[in-house]
């Protein structure tokens, strides 16, 4: 149902169309502002955060430099704990050895944590497509699951959402998956949250198996960390007889001691708290408590060509806070759809044209969704200088072909400026035939002068002005 | 003291009007300003396009032009942010020495307007006059790459006669971002109409900032919207005394 964005037109195409959606635009607008706010807050409550920023991002960059070290000992470790690790190169990997796990299991129906990498390789769909129901549990993906819409944001999956319309989809779709809405059920939140506990708890009381993915594997203990705020996640870790867990191979960290930069850092960036409600941990498989068995998948699908980039590698040490999205300028007026991903905002704009390589029309379009304002940079928990890698990206789409006019445009422009003589007498006749410039321009100009005037041209550059002054002082002091 | 103005390629072609006011203003301080003819372009446009190999040349020339000054001065945040922050990169990444040489000997001396006057001249108080209410929106290169912080609005409260109001949102980006605005014009033109918006629930007359690229998106947006705002650059406002106010 959370469909995989192919055939996505580019991003300006597709903002366009949020960006005249008032409803849409008050709705993000909101959301973000609130949340925003609200972690600046909760970061400013802590004297160490820059250390503490600094430190996750040095975990981070150790363990990528020494990833294959740390899987292989992730890999012994959830093996001697009683699990069994998966490794899967790209996305119909993983969904294969999903799906074969659960047929094994002859189930015919899972129950979801929300998970950002079973969402990356469209493992619902996959297993629609294998005759196996997928359930969200997580309150804004089951929202979205309902809708037949796709998330638009990482944490906040439904942010696009307002109240009636979430009351509108419970009511108008619940009935057809499991328990239907209660009569009368009203916009409020309590209400809301009450119809979607009711709604779920019959699915987490009858599934056998449950799928999650993983905030962090620890490497020395093979113990992996689910992070939440509303214990559907708890409910599908523990209640089920099988757990299937699927993580990018970057989650993994070398030991418990680095979880506590992590456990502090994230849910401050993401929901402003000091610490989630929710904490799961578990170490392979325990008799008698949670489920019997426990599959791990370890996914690539283009991590390892990430890695392999210098600049662009540091997007890997992301830890889906969100913090990005809810600060972005462009993330709150296009809103998360426009991105064509699973990973939307400013994280979004470095990551998938990352993993997903940036042949396509919306993953070239994504490195220029920015006005490299900086503002993702500030706040990232883990100091990815997001800035710097959209420009890295943009260099890389620019030496594909379709950019020969533009490339050709700057070429000149750079020519131009290391000529200065020629500088000069091009301003020079642009003054003179002032009064005769358009006051819009044509071709792709035009999406300067749509919405906006134009300056207008001064009479003479600063250049000329600077040349008079100082023959006049000269002849002043001569005379 | 004897200091070189980096015009930069947008005051020089479409703002003398700024780079003339950013003269006038170091002179009045005391300072000698020259302007090297040979500078144009710092590259930030082709750079930030995705075009850093076609910006080594500017680099380059960059070096030439301002070789031999213990200060080089500009009126905008964006292109000094260019310099400090990219030009290593740009070395780094290139294969050319020159460029490494240009970078490390160029980014100490670069100083944008508003740190030159506070951190060098150590002045706040320039001698300004501007009878009017202001609001001022801190370009987010200036803000967030430079960290300039209440440098200009510390200027600003020191003009005599001049009110500022804080503008709502002046933390967050005016949509302009080079190239991002014709690529992305309905993103960028929505970005700018709320800070516009902002701006003019402030009711002052006069919105600035300190650097031009920003305030021309700004500026073309109120103009358009026939708004009896003006946007004005920092240099500008500094430079107007009693004796000589705006013309």
């Amino acid at each position: 149902m959370s469909g995989t964005f192919l055939g996505m037109p580019a991003f300006p195409e597709a903002a366009r169309t949020s960006v005249h959606n008032p409803t849409l635009r008050a709705n993000i607008r909101h959301a973000t502002h609130t949340i925003r706010t609200k972690r600046a807050a909760a970061v400013a409550e802590l004297d160490d955060w820059a250390e503490l920023r600094e430190a996750g991002k040095q975990i981070k960059e150790h363990t990528l430099r020494h990833l294959d070290r740390y899987l292989v000992q992730l890999e012994e470790a959830v093996t001697a704990a009683g699990g069994t690790v998966h490794w899967a190169a790209d996305a119909d990997e993983a969904n294969r050895i999903v799906t074969e796990l659960v047929r094994a299991t002859g189930e015919s129906e899972v129950v979801k944590v929300k998970s950002m990498a079973t969402q990356e390789i469209g493992l619902n769909e996959a297993l629609e497509a294998a005759g196996i129901a997928a359930y969200e549990t997580d309150l804004a993906e089951l929202i979205v699951q309902l809708g037949e819409d796709r998330p638009s944001h990482i944490l906040v999956p439904a942010i696009h959402r307002n109240r009636g319309e979430i009351r509108d989809i419970f009511r108008r779709e619940m009935g057809r998956w499991g328990r239907a809405a209660p009569d009368g059920l009203s916009d409020e939140p309590a209400q809301l949250a009450e119809a979607a506990r009711l709604h779920l708890r019959e699915k987490f009381l009858r599934a056998k198996v449950a799928v999650s993915g993983a905030n962090f594997m620890v490497a020395e203990t093979g113990t992996l960390v689910v992070v939440e705020s509303e214990g559907n996640g708890r409910m599908c870790l523990t209640l089920p007889e099988t757990l299937i867990s699927v993580a990018g191979i970057e989650k993994v960290v070398p030991t418990w001691r680095d979880l506590e930069v992590f456990l502090q850092t994230l849910p401050r960036s993401s929901t402003a708290e000091r610490m989630n409600p929710y904490t799961s941990m578990w170490t392979g498989t325990t008799p008698g408590d949670g489920p019997r068995n426990f599959h791990l998948v370890l996914l690539d699908n283009g991590r390892t060509d990430t890695l392999a980039d210098e600049v662009g590698r540091q997007a890997l040490r992301c830890i889906r806070c969100s913090a990005c999205l809810n600060v972005c300028p462009v993330y709150e007026r296009a809103g998360g759809h426009a991105y064509g991903s699973v990973y939307p905002g400013p994280i979004g704009a470095i990551l998938s044209p990352q993993l997903r390589g940036t042949q396509s029309e919306i993953d070239a379009s994504l490195p220029y969704a920015s006005s490299l304002c900086g503002a993702c940079y500030d706040v990232c928990p883990v100091a990815i200088d997001i800035p710097e890698v959209l420009v890295h990206l943009r260099e890389q789409v620019a030496e594909q072909p379709g950019h020969r006019l533009e490339r050709a445009a700057m070429g000149a422009a750079a020519k131009a400026f290391d000529h200065p003589s020629v500088l000069a007498a091009g301003q020079r006749l642009a003054s003179l035939t002032r009064r005769l410039h358009p006051s819009k321009l044509p071709g792709p100009g035009r999406a300067w002068s749509e919405s906006r005037d134009l300056p207008a041209f001064p009479a003479e550059s600063f250049r000329t002005w600077f040349k008079r002054q100082e023959r006049r002082k000269r002849e002043e002091g001569t005379r | 003291m004897r200091v070189a103005l980096f015009a930069t390629c947008v005051n020089d072609a479409l703002y003398p009007s700024t780079a003339i006011a950013t003269v006038k203003l170091l002179e009045r301080l005391g300072v000698q300003v020259d302007f090297p003819a040979a500078q144009t372009c710092c590259g930030q446009p082709q750079y930030n396009t995705g075009y850093r190999r076609q910006t080594e040349p500017l680099v380059r020339r960059m070096g030439r032009a301002f070789e031999g000054y213990d200060h080089v001065v500009t009126p905008s945040g964006s292109c000094a942010a260019m310099v400090r922050d990219h030009y290593p990169r740009i070395a780094r990444r290139g294969s050319d020495p020159r460029l490494t040489a240009v970078s490390e000997s160029l980014v100490p001396r670069m100083y944008e307007l508003t740190e030159f006057l506070v951190d060098v001249l150590g002045v706040t108080d320039v001698g300004a006059y501007f009878p009017y209410k202001v609001t001022y929106h801190p370009s987010c290169h200036g803000l967030r790459m430079l960290g300039l912080g209440d440098r200009p609005t510390r200027l600003l409260r020191a003009v005599k006669g001049l009110e500022l109001i804080e503008l709502p949102g002046a933390d967050e980006c005016c949509g302009f971002g080079g190239t991002f605005a014709v690529k992305n014009p309905d993103v960028s033109v929505a970005m700018g109409e709320d800070k516009v918006r902002n701006a003019a629930s402030t009711g002052a007359g006069v919105l600035c900032g300190a650097d031009n690229s920003c305030l021309m998106h700004i500026g073309g947006i109120l103009h358009r919207q026939d708004s009896p705002q003006r946007a004005l650059h920092l240099a500008e406002i500094l430079a107007c005394t009693e004796e000589e106010p705006l013309t």
